[in-house]
């Protein structure tokens, strides 16, 4: 119990992040058009690939003696970057269709 | 110093183009503006990250790997993606998905490794090894059926399995606090995550599969959101949370369009009653309506609906659905499209499949649209719909879609279903719709009989 009490007074700040967060997700998505969920889904996919972030830094500071720590990492980034760049080209693709029959 | 400050400055630019990214991506008109901004905030982070951030005020080292990893990753992605047809989409998102939770699970892996302390942070880890873990062999499942790899499969018992496996992470998560042999318990509970995974999406059947997507979507989110909180970073933190709670709530509102509750998706039940349940064994007569005949009815209607389902998308008739719509509104027939919201595999997939078709928005209806359109259309073309056409959902308490709303194509005065055998929809249950004196059957592969249909009209 005292690791729970003592993990939110060390992050507190990041916690009011996570709950203002919580509610900007769910203003911004309740007013999508239903055309565009797809596209939105995977546009929101792209950008959980964030997650890559953690994969560099633990790939950055891995002793380059610890092959295991190495090879994790490596395949940590290697996946979230297949997430990122795939999700966001995918998403362009979808979109790149709506686009002419705007005229 | 800096260095710190400005990768701060880039952490906090990230985070306000991942907001901006997706308010722009919830407008027709700005949507692909905003993927390029929300992808331009990604870049500027992750090489922020592997040039400024620094750990004990050391720089990260490891280059070469980083790089290499970065390259080949990038190839892999921009050629699935570009190769990936329109009509496998749900499939290829779901598959990203499951790399973004396998790559939460291996930093947790990695960073529980040489962790020493029991504190906060070791729940932090479980946290994203967990979600990461069912996220990720949750979406591989999910892919594969998709894909038509793996089959439905179910067994009596099920979600109790799937409870007494969750019981089980919990109770090993809350023992590895005790301290004796912390390691076999995190891996133990690793593997169980997977086998939950895969156990929650197995019986689900493929009609629940955007629900399933949906959610391991938010799942993903959240496990993003918890290597906010493992290395004091606020840009993982906002980005994934709001993916979390977006992918929440768009997950919710497909629920409310199929009547299921987010309770039954969780226990992982729901698909595996609805193909034991529904059947109700009585074939009765249809009847079939020949090439010629379609041709004539839709050649001298006033005004003709098209209901697109997923049948449209396997056989990548879109094109050819947008050709005859052309042709009949050149004789004067109204064409319109009645789009169910989870008509396909994906909410919005038909939207997707007929925009890469050039097919103009205002033809396309929303189904409380299309439900009052529909008693004034002389003839309805279903092309391979089943279950979001079946008024089972609004007669039979018993059956499993019973609630679900749906097109009432009954209200037209004729209707046309296009379908490649008599085999029930993908809920696995009978359709009563194709056995009423008003429906006839228009048997074949969606594409070959729109490209027919086409050439029959013309000689009309």
């Amino acid at each position: 119990m005292e690791y729970i009490l003592a993990f939110i007074n060390q992050h507190i700040e990041l916690i009011y992040i996570v709950i203002l967060s919580v509610f900007l997700g769910v203003e911004v998505i309740s007013r999508v058009p239903s055309v565009l969920h797809t596209p939105l889904m995977s546009g929101a996919n792209a950008i959980h690939g964030v997650v890559i972030i953690g994969a560099i830094i633990v790939m950055g500071k891995a002793d380059p003696e610890n092959y295991l720590a190495l090879f994790i990492g490596f395949l940590a980034v290697m996946l979230g970057t297949v997430n990122v760049v795939g999700g966001f080209v995918v998403t362009d693709r979808m979109l790149e269709m709506f686009k002419g029959k705007k005229k | 110093m800096i260095g710190s400050s400005v990768l701060s400055i880039i952490y906090l630019i990230g985070s306000v183009t991942f907001i901006l990214g997706l308010k722009m991506l919830s407008r027709p008109g700005t949507a692909r503006n905003g993927n390029l901004v929300a992808a331009g905030g990604m870049l500027a982070a992750i090489l922020g990250t592997i040039f400024l951030y620094r750990v004990d005020d050391q720089p990260l080292h490891n280059y070469g790997w980083i790089f290499t990893a970065l390259v080949i990753g990038t190839v892999i992605g921009v050629l699935a993606a570009k190769k990936v047809k329109m009509t496998a989409m749900p499939e290829m998102v779901s598959l990203f998905n499951g790399m973004g939770g396998a790559c939460a699970a291996l930093i947790s892996i990695v960073e529980f490794s040489h962790h020493s302390a029991m504190d906060g942070m070791v729940v932090i880890m479980l946290l994203s090894l967990i979600i990461g873990a069912v996220s990720c062999a949750g979406s591989i499942i999910a892919y594969g059926k998709l894909a038509g790899k793996i089959k439905d499969f179910a067994f009596n018992g099920q979600h109790i399995v799937n409870l007494f496996v969750l019981g089980l992470i919990v109770i090993l998560s809350v023992l590895l606090f005790t301290g004796i042999s912390p390691t076999i318990l995190f891996y133990s509970v690793c593997l169980l995550s997977i086998i939950y995974g895969v156990l929650f999406v197995l019986p689900i059947g493929g009609a629940d599969m955007p629900v399933v997507i949906s959610l391991l979507n938010s799942f993903t989110g959240v496990a993003a959101a918890c290597g906010g909180f493992l290395y004091n970073n606020p840009v993982m933190l906002t980005g994934g949370i709001l993916v979390g709670s977006a992918g929440t709530i768009l997950t919710i509102l497909m629920c409310k369009a199929m009547n299921r509750s987010l309770k039954n998706v969780l226990i992982g039940s729901f698909g595996g009653s609805s193909t034991a349940g529904g059947s109700t064994g009585e074939q009765g007569h249809y009847k079939e309506i020949s090439l010629a005949d379609t041709a004539v009815v839709l050649a001298y209607a006033n005004k003709v609906i098209i209901v697109p389902g997923y049948g449209l998308a396997v056989a990548q008739a879109q094109h050819a659905v947008h050709e005859l719509e052309k042709l009949l509104e050149d004789r004067g027939v109204t064409v319109k499209y009645a789009i169910h919201p989870v008509a396909g595999r994906m909410p919005g997939h038909m939207n997707v499949l007929l925009a890469e078709a050039d097919v103009p928005y205002e033809k396309l209806l929303e189904m409380e649209d299309a439900n009052n359109e529909l008693a004034t259309a002389d003839a309805v073309l279903i092309l391979g719909a089943n279950d979001v056409v079946n008024p089972a959902a609004k007669t039979n308490p018993a059956s499993p879609i019973y609630g679900m709303p749906i097109l009432e194509v009954e209200n037209a005065k004729a209707v046309i279903v296009n379908k490649r055998s008599m085999k029930p929809g993908y809920a696995g249950i009978e359709n009563e719709l194709f056995f009423q004196p008003k429906t006839s059957m228009l048997f074949g592969d969606a594409k070959k009989v729109l490209q027919d249909l086409t050439a029959s009209i013309k000689e009309v």
